[in-house]
């Protein structure tokens, strides 16, 4: 009996896992000018629609200690950025194509993603 | 004096010796600061310390005595950095210690073995849990922060997989210490396990310290570019050397540089000569010699004489600083090898969640018991032993280290992509003319003919010196480029230039005028002449121009384009590391076939006569050209004059020497000196970290693919499970740290 219990919530479980960090619902946030983004186990807000051709000032702040969010990397601008701790961190960006590109942290664990459009 | 740091701020109000004095007393008195000195003249203090000083503890100790430290938003953006870093791995050094030693306590009174001669009290589950308590909340604050943060934005990390395991194991541990009647109505032994859950902390935070330390030494070479910088420039304003900071240089001022010094800013001699190693930023290791306007390059070392120069540079628009800004652009883009790890990793640690619950449910079921602590301790294992973090290090380690060793050897990498195409290139086209030639027709050849000394003149033609005394005294009037050669030999001979009169440039033919009362013509050859000697010469690609004494043909002058030293060896080593080298130039097939020769590439590889706008095409040519069934990849070597394009069709555009703008914008890869060896070594880096990149990414992918299984099947204990996760991440970050060793 304990073992189908136990098997129970183990399927259970495994569901609760793919639909908690697999579907989540993403929102878009659009930016003009200046975002803000809190670097805190992730990046909030994590996707981001910026205007194609413009400057857009994106202002990191870190308020996670771990090391893993120390640098943030946005390949396709070629800018990697050490975010020191609770302190805003200014990156100038003008994207001259458009489309979705991703941004990380150095290790590529954490993505973010901005929407040239 | 391990790792001394130095910090420099100007302090306001001094105006005596005994400021100085109460003023270094105090900073002196600051923990960790192993020497003070206070400049009294630039009223600036200068901290020695083995780790840098927060700026407001600066402040602070200032102001304890009256006065006001200028530190600029508590310093630059490194000094934070630094700082922060230096702080981070204090901690960490700490909690490892505490942790290990707490943890290696419980082993002590849990382990079977050695146990039985443990103290009672470390035997006891109560003085076991305050222990583990410790270690799990306190040293694993961080963890637990970062993995909540992680988990309200819906993100699985290293974090949450660390901080599931050991909860779990903590968790059950203080279940079995209050309530151990429990278990034994279940009839499983009521056994705590407070070292599983403080030892894997522990060697996770080691594993942390060890990682962070490595990779700072990545990051190395960019600091060491930074550092290069001089401090200060000795500049000419109203006729007084006066020493001013280096931001404060504008172009336009004279600085005077004496031997042993660096030069500051980037400009032109206009006094004096030198000679300026190099070697800092051109890679090139031979000292150059330098004389009035010829430029030099801020940061490198002054060796021997004194000038003055004008500077033409400074600030971000310095050859040193473009470097940096290249060098960190680079390391900030990604190779796309990269790509596959970066999806994976993005869906790993969901899947390894995943993976630990299927093995908790799989021992429980079908393993034996005691089947729940079996199923615990294994599905920890398996959140344990996965390391995302080697697949995440792999590639960005290696790119920072090679992008750096590159800039070193002179050899700027534009981004990580150009860096991982060049070790595909199996075809490399040279642009000629001052690529594999000095680009500077040179005298090669003086031959008198055979008659000349009948001649009964004025002019006494004895031998070849004298021919080109006469020729470098007609041509010093005409502006024409082979004119310059023979001007340059002359003076190169020092030669005495002869009065011209009557001097005449006749279109298309040559020159001519009367020297010593003879009419000399210099040019082509007249019609009814022949020479047999010239047509050799022009066979081997050389220009040949004819000297006439009062019209007749008394000898002639080859000039040519030299080949650069290393341009031969350069070939050479290509082809023998399997690479088809080519030429392409503007100059016609003798003259280009010539120097293909003398480099060593191969007839059939010479493409000459190739308009400028056409030069991308051959190069797209090139790459549809089909090599062991395979496209080629082509790289194209160049000046970047007038082959950006060209530069910018091939798969790796190499751009050589110091370059303009738009070539370095065009190319995949600059090279600072004009070393040919330089390719071979641009070749060879992209190789070498290539192949680095490729066994970390095989290390951290093979690692992860053999280690979860086994540990699902139950060979491998969560404390092991944690060591061999701790070792994963290191030795990645250590293999791109033996890249520096390498020999390229």
């Amino acid at each position: 009996m304990d073992k189908i219990i136990v098997s129970f919530f183990g399927v259970v479980s495994i569901l609760f896992t793919y639909w908690f960090f697999f579907m989540k619902r993403i929102d878009t946030v659009r930016a003009e000018g200046t975002v803000n983004i809190l670097v805190d186990g992730g990046y909030k807000p994590d996707r981001i629609s910026i205007p194609y051709g413009q400057t857009t000032k994106l202002v990191f702040k870190r308020k996670d200690s771990s090391a893993c969010l120390e640098e943030v990397v946005l390949a396709d601008f070629k800018v990697r950025k050490y975010l020191v701790l609770n302190e805003k961190t200014e990156i100038e960006i003008n994207p001259t194509k458009k489309g979705e590109f991703d941004f990380s942290c150095g290790m590529g664990m954490f993505h973010g993603k901005l929407i040239v459009k | 004096m391990k790792n001394m740091n130095k910090q420099t701020f100007a302090i306001k109000g001094m105006h005596c010796a005994s400021c100085v004095y109460i003023n270094e007393k105090a900073l002196k008195a600051i923990p960790g600061v192993t020497e003070a000195v206070i400049n009294l003249t630039n009223g600036k203090a200068t901290l020695s310390s083995e780790a840098p000083i927060e700026g407001n503890k600066i402040i602070d100790a200032v102001k304890s005595v009256g006065y006001q430290a200028m530190i600029e938003n508590n310093g630059t953006l490194d000094e934070k950095i630094k700082v922060e870093k230096a702080k981070e791995l204090k901690d960490l050094r700490v909690k490892v210690t505490v942790s290990l030693f707490l943890g290696s306590l419980i082993v002590w009174g849990s382990f079977p073995g050695i146990m039985e001669v443990a103290p009672t009290l470390f035997k006891n589950y109560y003085f076991q849990f305050v222990l583990a308590a410790i270690v799990q909340f306190w040293a694993g604050y961080d963890l637990y922060k970062a993995a909540i943060s992680s988990l309200r934005h819906r993100i699985a990390n290293m974090d949450t997989l660390v901080v599931i395991g050991t909860t779990v194991a903590f968790l059950y541990s203080i279940f079995v210490t209050f309530f151990p009647k429990f278990f034994m109505n279940l009839k499983i032994e009521a056994m705590p396990y407070f070292d599983v859950s403080t030892v894997i902390i522990g060697l996770i935070l080691l594993g942390r310290y060890l990682e962070a330390k490595a990779k700072a030494g990545t990051g190395e070479a960019i600091k060491k570019l930074i550092g290069l910088q001089a401090k200060t420039a000795r500049v000419i304003r109203n006729n007084k050397e006066i020493d001013i900071s280096i931001d404060e240089v504008v172009t336009g001022d004279l600085i005077r540089v004496r031997p042993g010094e660096k030069i500051p800013v980037d400009g032109v001699i206009i006094e004096g000569e030198s000679a300026i190693d190099e070697s800092m930023v051109t890679g090139e290791s031979m000292p150059s010699s330098k004389y009035k306007g010829d430029t030099v390059i801020g940061a490198t070392m002054n060796k021997s004489g004194s000038f003055v120069y004008k500077a033409t540079k400074v600030g971000k628009d310095t050859l040193l600083a473009q470097i940096i800004k290249l060098v960190e652009e680079a390391q900030g883009s990604k190779a796309p090898i990269q790509r596959l790890a970066d999806i994976i990793s993005s869906y790993f640690v969901p899947i390894v969640i995943m993976l630990a619950i299927s093995t908790f449910v799989g021992w429980y079921v079908f393993g034996s018991n005691p089947v729940f602590i079996n199923a615990m301790l294994r599905s920890i294992a398996v959140l344990i032993i996965a390391c995302p973090c080697a697949m995440g290090l792999a590639t960005p380690t290696a790119i920072m280290v090679g992008t750096g060793i590159g800039a070193q050897h002179g050899i700027l990498i534009k981004d990580a992509e150009s860096l991982e195409t060049a070790h595909k290139v199996n075809t490399i086209i040279f642009d000629k003319t001052g690529t594999l030639t000095n680009g500077k027709p040179e005298v090669t050849d003086v031959l008198l003919k055979s008659n000349i000394k009948d001649q009964i003149s004025k002019i006494q033609i004895k031998n070849q010196e004298g021919l080109i005394q006469l020729a470098a005294s007609i041509e010093k009037l005409s502006e024409h480029p082979l004119g310059e050669a023979i001007v340059k030999k002359a003076e190169k001979e020092k030669l005495q230039l002869i009065k011209v009169n009557r001097f005449k440039s006749l279109t298309g033919k040559g020159v001519e005028g009367v020297v010593n009362e003879k009419k000399v013509y210099v040019g082509r050859l007249l019609k009814s002449d022949s020479f047999a000697d010239g047509e050799n010469l022009k066979k081997q690609g050389k220009t040949v121009v004819y000297v006439y004494i009062e019209d007749k043909l008394s000898g002639l002058i080859a000039i040519a384009d030299t080949i650069k030293e290393s341009a031969k060896e350069a070939i050479l080593t290509l082809n023998k590391m399997g690479i088809e080298t080519a030429m392409i130039t503007g100059d016609n097939a003798q003259t280009a076939n010539a120097i293909a020769k003398q480099v060593g590439i191969r007839q059939e590889n010479v493409f000459a006569e190739v308009m400028p706008e056409d030069k991308e095409k051959k190069v797209r040519e090139l790459q549809s050209r089909e090599q062991r069934f395979l496209f080629r990849t082509v790289a194209m070597v160049g000046d970047g004059i007038n082959d950006a394009p060209a530069l910018a069709a091939a798969d790796v555009g190499i751009a050589m020497g110091s370059g303009t703008d738009v070539a370095i914008e065009a190319a995949g890869i600059t090279l600072v000196n004009k070393n040919l060896m330089s390719v071979v070594s641009a070749i060879q880096l992209s190789k070498k970290t290539m192949k680095t990149i490729k066994l970390n990414l095989f290390w951290a992918f093979a690692y992860n693919v053999v280690l979860i299984p086994v540990a699902m099947i139950g060979w491998i204990s969560p404390i092991l499970a944690s060591g061999a996760m701790a070792f994963s991440s290191i030795s990645v970050v250590t293999n791109s740290l033996l890249l520096k060793k390498a020999k390229i």
